[in-house]
């Protein structure tokens, strides 16, 4: 086998796409420029809190915010640790209940175990949440905070958030939506009192969440005191730069971007369907993200087709449990009541050409069967 | 009613032994797999939707799960 010449198909950029060439220039360029520690008084620190909050300025208008409601952190999932907790906190005297749909993030559902009590609204076998039961849910008595994705990363359904917030508006609960999989790939909208999103979902840096806070949500922190007070340390400021410019570009080819990757995810949703036998394709098939697919193909081991389509150059995620150092499979294929093995997870980066997704629908459909071969499952 | 052993099997190899056990069943066998894999509480159901069979039972008892289908008349 030759390793040299075989170019590399990247199928997988959920949460951590490619790095986009602008948002590259602009880490190194942070790197000399803003190195120092923002919280300094002397030039250097002067400097880098002039990037750091040019940074949240950007990102303000990319969301359509304003500056001051801009949170970064370290991460996105303490992003949505920090939401869900300093909500539960600030608004205790209204009460402890979180509720979320069956399908967030797990970052979102440990936290709202953690800092308070979780109720949870099932979802369709598309991925979307029943916004009837839901918003029932949000009206009733001793709410803390409601949370609903914009989207869900995993299947690219998207979610009732409208509805869902004028419910939780009119019972006076703020929602959190999750738009980390959204935010750079479709218009994320005004529906949400706390937005939160990845940069690295969007060809920034990984290393970097965004939390928007509307004016006017009540929240208290439920850790120590610190300069950064919802984000302790605060984050790299390269990093912020880099994530702030990626999110520029990103919204400013959004929709070209979008009509080329749908299409593509919608030959893949087709040739899957048509060229693999046995496979449970997942999601809603129209209202979702333009660039993620997920399907599941009967009797394969998660494990062995992952490393077979790695062998043969192509970068894909998966759900399944024998992926993940979980021995659960991912919750959200479990509350869709969709097959969790042998499941296969595509998230198109910016650019995925026709060329390379061809060629994976072309190689897909023999390496399952002879995956499906070593086990012995033919006729089955 | 048949019963399949596929305790300390990892996914997929529940399924696939509750499918063999339904391919040599007559039409409308109830067949019961036992599992520990928390995996299979999700993939037999889902298995058996794509396959037209019927999901008539699911228990649980010390880890061990016990999912009953009927196979397609």
């Amino acid at each position: 086998m030759t390793h040299a010449t075989a170019a590399r198909v990247i199928l997988d950029a959920g949460g951590r796409a490619p790095l986009l060439p602008e948002a590259r220039t602009a880490f190194l360029e942070a790197l000399d420029q803003g190195w120092a520690d923002p919280r300094r008084l002397h030039a250097e620190g002067r400097r880098a809190r002039m990037l750091l909050d040019g940074a949240r300025e950007a990102i303000a208008a990319s969301v359509g915010a304003r500056t001051p409601e801009v949170d970064l952190a370290p991460s996105h999932t303490a992003s949505l640790h920090g939401a869900v907790r300093s909500v539960v906190r600030g608004r205790r005297r209204t009460g402890s209940q979180v509720v979320v749909s069956a399908v967030e993030r797990a970052a979102v559902l440990n936290a709202a175990d953690f800092a308070g009590d979780r109720v949870t609204v099932a979802v369709d076998r598309d991925g979307r949440v029943d916004a009837q039961e839901l918003c029932a849910a949000v009206a009733r008595p001793g709410v803390a905070l409601a949370a609903l994705q914009h989207a869900n990363g995993e299947v690219g359904t998207l979610q009732p958030v409208g509805p869902v917030h004028d419910a939780a508006r009119a019972a006076g609960v703020p929602l959190l939506v999750d738009a980390g999989s959204s935010l750079g790939h479709v218009d994320v909208g005004d529906a949400w009192d706390l937005l939160a999103a990845d940069a690295g979902d969007w060809g920034g840096p990984s290393g970097l969440g965004v939390l928007v806070t509307r004016s006017g949500v009540r929240r208290s922190p439920d850790w120590p005191e610190d300069e950064d007070r919802w984000f302790p340390g605060g984050v790299s400021v390269p990093a912020a730069l880099a994530a702030a410019v990626a999110l520029q570009v990103a919204v400013a080819t959004r929709s070209a971007d979008d009509t080329a990757r749908r299409r593509l995810v919608d030959v893949v949703r087709t040739r899957v369907t048509s060229d693999v036998p046995d496979v449970d394709v997942v999601g809603h098939g129209v209202d979702r993200l333009p660039h993620v697919l997920t399907f599941s193909c009967l009797y394969v081991e998660g494990e062995a087709l992952l490393a077979a389509l790695d062998a043969r150059g192509f970068a894909v995620g998966s759900g399944s449990a024998c992926t993940s150092s979980a021995l659960e499979p991912s919750h959200v294929l479990a509350a869709m009541g969709a097959l969790t093995h042998g499941n296969i997870r595509l998230a198109l980066p910016r650019g995925t050409s026709a060329t390379d997704v061809e060629r994976f629908l072309a190689e897909l459909p023999g390496i399952v069967a002879a995956v499906r071969e070593a086990w012995g499952v033919g006729g089955l | 009613m048949t019963t399949v052993d596929a305790r300390g099997l990892r996914c997929p190899a529940p399924v696939i032994r509750l499918a063999r056990a339904a391919a040599d069943a007559p039409p409308g066998s109830e067949l019961t797999v036992l599992a520990t894999d928390p995996a299979a509480v999700h993939d037999v159901p889902a298995w058996a939707r794509m396959r037209g069979h019927e999901m008539v039972g699911a228990t649980e008892h010390d880890g061990v799960h016990a999912l009953t289908v009927r196979t397609r008349a």
